[in-house]
């Protein structure tokens, strides 16, 4: 892992971060959730941290290995079990914890006519991993249900999910939606699932295509930030600030 | 049990024909709100018989029944659950009227779309149960054989196995989809899926859909190299991968390309030689044409075969986790 902050841990850290990302790669879910408490308790770990460290870094291994074939569907859906059980324990102290950036509200589904979600609940659980409250709102979804979701969670963001080449025009159906409804302005659309591209994605008005669960969050927080940054300057000072460093 | 007709037809022609693409040809015949397709069988007789008699007419040999969502978990999805019967019979009928006797019609069965213990909620003795159901509709309504196709688990393709077996006396063939770095998305390899099915009893086996034909040779070309004795290989590539382009959605699959893939399905023994997802009437007779031409003079498989990742340090780590592991629970 080449993180920064990683590598300024004491080594023992590491090694127990490592040994966590190895266990979630196993989709060793009663590991992972043990390594979870003792995180806690023995190195007095915030939740934040162990998130970062643990889960995601460790998500994000597996999610390079199944894109370049070397794992498969159950492997992921196993770590991503365990992660989900790891969540469990972390989620509410998250939600008190003062080292995570709350990032926003995200409604995620997939469209109507389309049964496919093992990718769309990667991302949902990637996203609340990065500090997103995620409203999963499953499969077969149309744009009453997304939009009435939005309303009711004063969402941020809205991830839609189609696999199929059938499916994938209900995903302007519903941004024409969005417009009519007069959520488009306030809402970041966010597309993917496999036949989805980056031109089509343009073609129907979404605001970004991602091609997989980590450039899911990457495009979500980068989204908010300059959603930020055009309403608040110090927000604003931040996203140029990283951008610079890049 | 009902006299093999699969297995006279093979014997008696060599190579059958399989059909193409239903669920693409009912979008061009106006199924776009995203509903059953299974449920046009009774709402649009003429629809998909019409579809039928086109494969027929393109001279394909099989003609597969529009049931492949036919289980009650796929049909839930349409508030359609109670009708699996009606669905699937209805489905086979229709073939059977235009098969006639000198054609054959599969009984498509297509995954539950649940996925299966541990990995999801769905326990062995539902999904064999949901099978049987709805193969009984298949065999009432006049199916030669039960088709298992597009699938990725072998935990599934047991269920469905055992299923068609409890709810019919009908011959299986089984095809499953490589469309994951020539695996099954569920990490099966071809050589596995063969070996496996083979020992299950089942004597016809291959890949479907998938990502092409060009992949579909190399899966077939592994699934020959493993193939056990007696088990005859079935392949139904589908014509490409969907392209978007300018508000139409079109397939890079042509007809001269499913010509050239039939070709070289020919060449590696593959004996039951079909199209799927993008394909239509048009590409299936030039595949009837493929067939019936000359084979290949010559046949070299033009795919490299990947070397496997080399290990690195992170995999030495799991590795020697997992051994360290192993020996503490013996
Ligand atoms: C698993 C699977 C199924 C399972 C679904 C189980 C489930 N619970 O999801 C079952 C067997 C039920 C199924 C059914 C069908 N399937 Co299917 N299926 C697949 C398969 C093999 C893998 C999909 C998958 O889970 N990939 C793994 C995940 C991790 O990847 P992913 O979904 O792409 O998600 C990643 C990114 O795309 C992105 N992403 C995804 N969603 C979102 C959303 C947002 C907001 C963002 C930001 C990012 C993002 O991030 C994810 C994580 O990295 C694909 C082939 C393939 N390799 O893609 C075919 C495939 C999608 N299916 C296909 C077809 C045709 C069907 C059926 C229509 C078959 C049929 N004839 O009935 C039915 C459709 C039923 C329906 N109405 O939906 C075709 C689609 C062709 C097309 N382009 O139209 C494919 C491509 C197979 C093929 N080669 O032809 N299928
Ligand atoms: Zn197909």
């Amino acid at each position: 892992m080449s993180d920064k902050l990683f590598d300024l841990l004491p080594q023992n850290l590491q090694e127990f971060y490592i040994t966590m990302q190895d266990d979630l790669y196993d989709g060793l879910k009663d590991e992972v959730i043990a390594a979870t408490g003792e995180a806690l308790d023995a190195h007095a770990q915030g939740p934040a941290a162990i998130l970062q460290y643990g889960l995601v870094a460790g998500m994000e291994i597996v999610g390079e290995d199944f894109r370049d074939g070397i794992l498969f569907v159950p492997e992921v859906l196993l770590a991503a079990k365990a992660m989900k059980g790891a969540m469990e324990v972390l989620r509410p102290l998250l939600t008190d914890a003062k080292d995570v950036e709350r990032q926003g509200t995200v409604v995620i589904g997939t469209v109507k006519g389309d049964i496919h979600d093992i990718g769309k609940n990667l991302v949902g659980m990637m996203l609340e991993g990065a500090g997103f409250e995620v409203i999963n709102l499953g499969i077969n979804v149309d744009a009453d249900k997304f939009i009435a979701a939005l309303r009711e969670h004063n969402a941020d963001i809205l991830g839609m999910s189609a696999l199929l080449t059938t499916t994938m025009p209900y995903m302007r159906t519903v941004i024409q939606r969005l417009a009519e409804e007069g959520l488009r302005e306030r809402t970041i659309v966010l597309v993917g699932g496999a036949p989805v591209t980056e031109a089509f994605a343009e073609d129907i008005g979404a605001d970004r295509y991602c091609d997989d669960a980590a450039v899911a969050v990457e495009a979500a927080k980068t989204l908010i930030a300059i959603r930020k940054e055009r309403s608040t300057p110090e927000a604003g000072r931040e996203v140029r600030q990283k951008r610079v460093d890049k | 049990m009902k006299s093999n007709r699969l297995f006279e037809q093979l014997e008696s022609k060599g190579l059958l024909l399989g059909d193409g693409a239903m669920g693409t040809m009912l979008q061009q015949a106006g199924l776009t709100d995203g509903g059953a397709p299974e449920l046009w069988n009774v709402t649009h007789p003429d629809v998909v018989r019409g579809i039928y008699q086109a494969y027929a007419d393109a001279g394909s040999d099989i003609i597969t029944s529009n049931s492949f969502g036919g289980t009650s978990y796929r049909l839930k999805l349409h508030q359609l659950q109670h009708r699996v019967f009606e669905l699937n019979y209805a489905a086979a009928a229709l073939a059977r009227e235009v098969a006639g006797d000198t054609r054959l019609v599969a009984g498509s069965i297509g995954p539950t779309g649940e996925l299966l213990e541990p990995l999801g909620p769905l326990t062995q003795a539902e999904a064999r149960a949901a099978f049987a159901e709805q193969a009984v509709g298949l065999a009432a309504g006049g199916a030669d054989f039960v088709l298992i196709e597009t699938m990725s688990s072998l935990d599934e393709v047991q269920a469905a196995v055992e299923g068609a077996r409890e709810g019919s006396d009908l011959p299986v063939v089984v095809t499953m989809t490589f469309d994951t770095n020539f695996r099954t998305m569920m990490g099966v390899s071809p050589a596995q899926a063969v070996q496996t099915l083979a020992g299950w009893g089942v004597q016809v086996i291959g890949a479907n859909c998938g990502n092409g034909p060009a992949e579909t040779e190399r899966v077939m070309w592994e699934m020959a190299q493993a193939r056990p004795a007696g088990v005859v290989l079935m392949a139904q590539s589908n014509a490409g991968l969907p392209h978007w382009h300018e508000g139409e959605i079109s397939y890079d699959g042509t007809p001269p390309v499913m010509a050239g893939y039939t070709q070289r399905m020919r060449a590696l023994g593959v004996q039951v030689i079909g199209a799927c997802c993008g394909s239509t009437p048009e590409h299936l007779a030039a595949m009837r044409g493929a067939m019936d031409g000359p084979a290949l003079a010559d046949y070299a498989p033009d795919f490299v075969t990947a070397a496997p990742k080399p290990a690195t340090a992170a995999t030495d780590r799991r590795e020697a986790r997992r051994a360290a592991r192993a020996q503490a629970a013996d």
